[in-house]
């Protein structure tokens, strides 16, 4: 059982507004969604749980350094920007 | 400090210890050169640690071994296999909005860190160590209660991070601070971690008190820091639990101005974080590394000292003293190369370490402008009786605040300690030239001889040992 509160909550990790009837809405989606898990328990117990679906593992990289991109194109696409930092919503909690 | 220090079985403290691996040339999952310290903001990004759109990480073969290098000298068990995961939060210094960090399968489990309290050898067992990228930094114009807005720079956004998190094992704040400075050295040991650094090691920290909530102080930046911070946050709950109030279980950051610590209010719960493994990088199988690592590990403090004492001869008072620091250890080393090792380790430790205190400078200070050869030097000729411990002194002063040459400073100074023979010369010529305070002496007037010790003093410019010119002159006076 999924309940508005769930949605809301929800909403408000992501940081996103909804209205009553969008509530509702994504309480019916979120539940059908989850049922969709319900398959998983069949799967017996013992079985390792599923990290990544391909085969690879131990890829890495050296330490070596490479280059950063040049200021003007990190900063190009804010709106917001002051003295080469992004602005950004004051937000007091951690 | 007017708080409380001493042990209490009732005051129950856990630390998350976040280190920077600073000393690798690039960030845990780019190429970006981690020496950004010195430079502009935002000039040591790439797409990958500014979360754009399709930037995908790789992850840097030698901060996984870095990793594990510090989980083996802290005794963890490095874990077969290991995953890294998202935690999902909104922050402006996450640009991906989320963190990669670990999970249910972190690098390492357990643990411990031996610390020497006033009860005796005490270990800190540790919980788990893994592997996650630092977040980027936010600055406010100003201060943060007047900014209407933050500025933020992701230069270190994607530094490779070590989360170490302890058992609630530690009793007051000063046990905090000890674990805090012997995790530091261990970390120095180990060449992966240069604590000279800002915001190379920021502390979380969870107290509680039987019967109450436990608290978690967020993100507390220095030593001092952590001890002000839980000594304060012991105070007000005892406060509360005396009143008969409850202690709410909260997050609270601590104002390191006005040492106190205030609620953020933040209800988020480890569910909210929604961590899940990271589909953009692949399972760790940390065998081969863990082989590559083990062979690297370098002498840590507790062998060190037992070699030191063993080696040198040294007692253990200094040996102690000595692996404090692996930089002062290595100095100390060298000087004994050159000359008597027990002389060496107490000037070290006793006199060129309190110098180099006394001034805000380390052991690495030394190294440029007192080498150890040059220190040798100067003890050489403390040893044959050339200078006088007062001289000694004044050359450390004097190179440690101006550099030169170790002989040239003795000689422009008249540092030289006049010969014995050049003394008892002086002493004659103090009685021939003196006839009445040698009478007065004679007398009974045993004050005479100082007049007479203090011509000798003004003739070598204060050079002469005072005692030892009293008693030539005595031994001469009384023929």
């Amino acid at each position: 059982m999924v309940t508005k509160e769930d949605v809301i909550h929800v909403a408000n990790l992501a940081k996103i507004e909804l209205r009553d009837d969008e509530v509702e809405k994504f309480r019916e989606e979120f539940e059908k969604i989850l049922e969709y898990f319900d398959v998983l328990d069949e799967v017996p117990e013992d079985v390792e749980p599923t990290y990544q679906v391909h085969d690879l593992s131990n890829v890495f990289r050296e330490d070596v350094p490479g280059e950063s991109l040049p200021r003007e194109l990190v900063l190009m696409n804010a709106k917001h920007v002051e003295d080469g930092y992004f602005k950004g919503p004051k937000i007091m909690e951690g | 400090m007017g708080y409380a220090t001493s042990m209490e079985p009732d005051v129950i403290i856990g630390l998350e210890v976040h280190v920077q691996l600073n000393k690798l040339k690039t960030k845990l999952f780019c190429s970006c050169p981690l020496d950004y310290h010195e430079d502009e903001p935002n000039t040591h990004v790439c797409p990958v640690c500014l979360g754009l759109p399709g930037a995908m990480p790789v992850v840097n073969k030698e901060a996984v071994k870095a990793a594990i290098k510090v989980a083996l000298a802290l005794h963890a068990e490095v874990q077969p296999f290991t995953v890294f995961d998202r935690k999902n939060y909104f922050y402006p210094d996450l640009p991906k909005g989320f963190q990669i960090s670990q999970y249910d399968r972190p690098l390492a489990l357990g643990g411990y860190v031996t610390i020497e309290t006033e009860e005796g050898e005490k270990k800190i067992t540790l919980k788990r160590i893994h592997m996650e990228e630092d977040p980027g930094k936010l600055t406010y114009k100003g201060s943060i209660t007047t900014a209407k807005y933050c500025l933020i720079d992701y230069n270190r956004s994607g530094v490779p991070l070590l989360e170490i998190v302890t058992e609630p094992v530690m009793h007051s704040p000063k046990e905090a601070r000890l674990f805090l400075n012997k995790l530091r050295i261990i970390l120095e040991y180990l060449d992966v971690f240069d604590g000279s650094l800002e915001g190379a090691m920021r502390v979380d920290a969870n107290v509680s008190i039987r019967g109450g909530g436990r608290v978690e102080i967020k993100n507390i930046s220095s030593f001092k820091g952590v001890e002000r911070a839980l000594s304060y946050e012991i105070a007000r709950q005892k406060n509360l639990l005396r009143m008969g109030r409850k202690v709410e279980r909260e997050t609270r950051h601590f104002d390191e101005v006005n040492n106190i610590t205030v609620s953020l209010r933040s209800k988020e719960e480890e569910q909210d974080y929604r961590y899940f493994p990271e589909p953009d990088l692949v399972p760790i199988y940390t065998a081969e590394l863990l082989e590559e690592v083990k062979g690297t590990l370098p002498e840590m403090p507790e062998e060190k000292r037992e070699r030191l004492k063993a080696q040198y001869g040294i007692g253990d008072n200094f040996a102690k003293v000595l692996v404090l620091d692996k930089v002062m250890a290595d100095y100390f080393e060298e000087v004994a190369k050159h000359v008597d090792p027990k002389l060496a380790a107490s000037w070290v430790v006793d006199v060129l370490r309190g110098e180099l205190n006394y001034r805000g400078k380390d052991f690495r200070f030394a190294y440029e402008m007192l080498k150890p050869e040059e220190f040798a030097k100067l003890l050489r000729y403390f040893r044959e009786e050339r200078i006088t411990e007062k001289g000694v002194v004044e050359v450390i002063r004097i190179k440690l605040d101006h550099g030169g040459d170790v002989d040239e400073i003795i000689r422009s100074r008249g540092l030289f300690a006049i010969p014995k023979e050049e003394i008892e010369r002086l002493c004659r010529e103090a009685i021939e030239k003196n006839p009445k305070a040698v009478a007065d002496y004679k007398g009974g007037k045993k004050k005479a001889l100082d007049f007479l010790v203090g011509y000798v003093m003004k003739a070598t410019r204060g050079r002469a040992n005072p005692a030892e010119t009293a008693q030539i002159l005595k031994k001469m006076l009384e023929e």
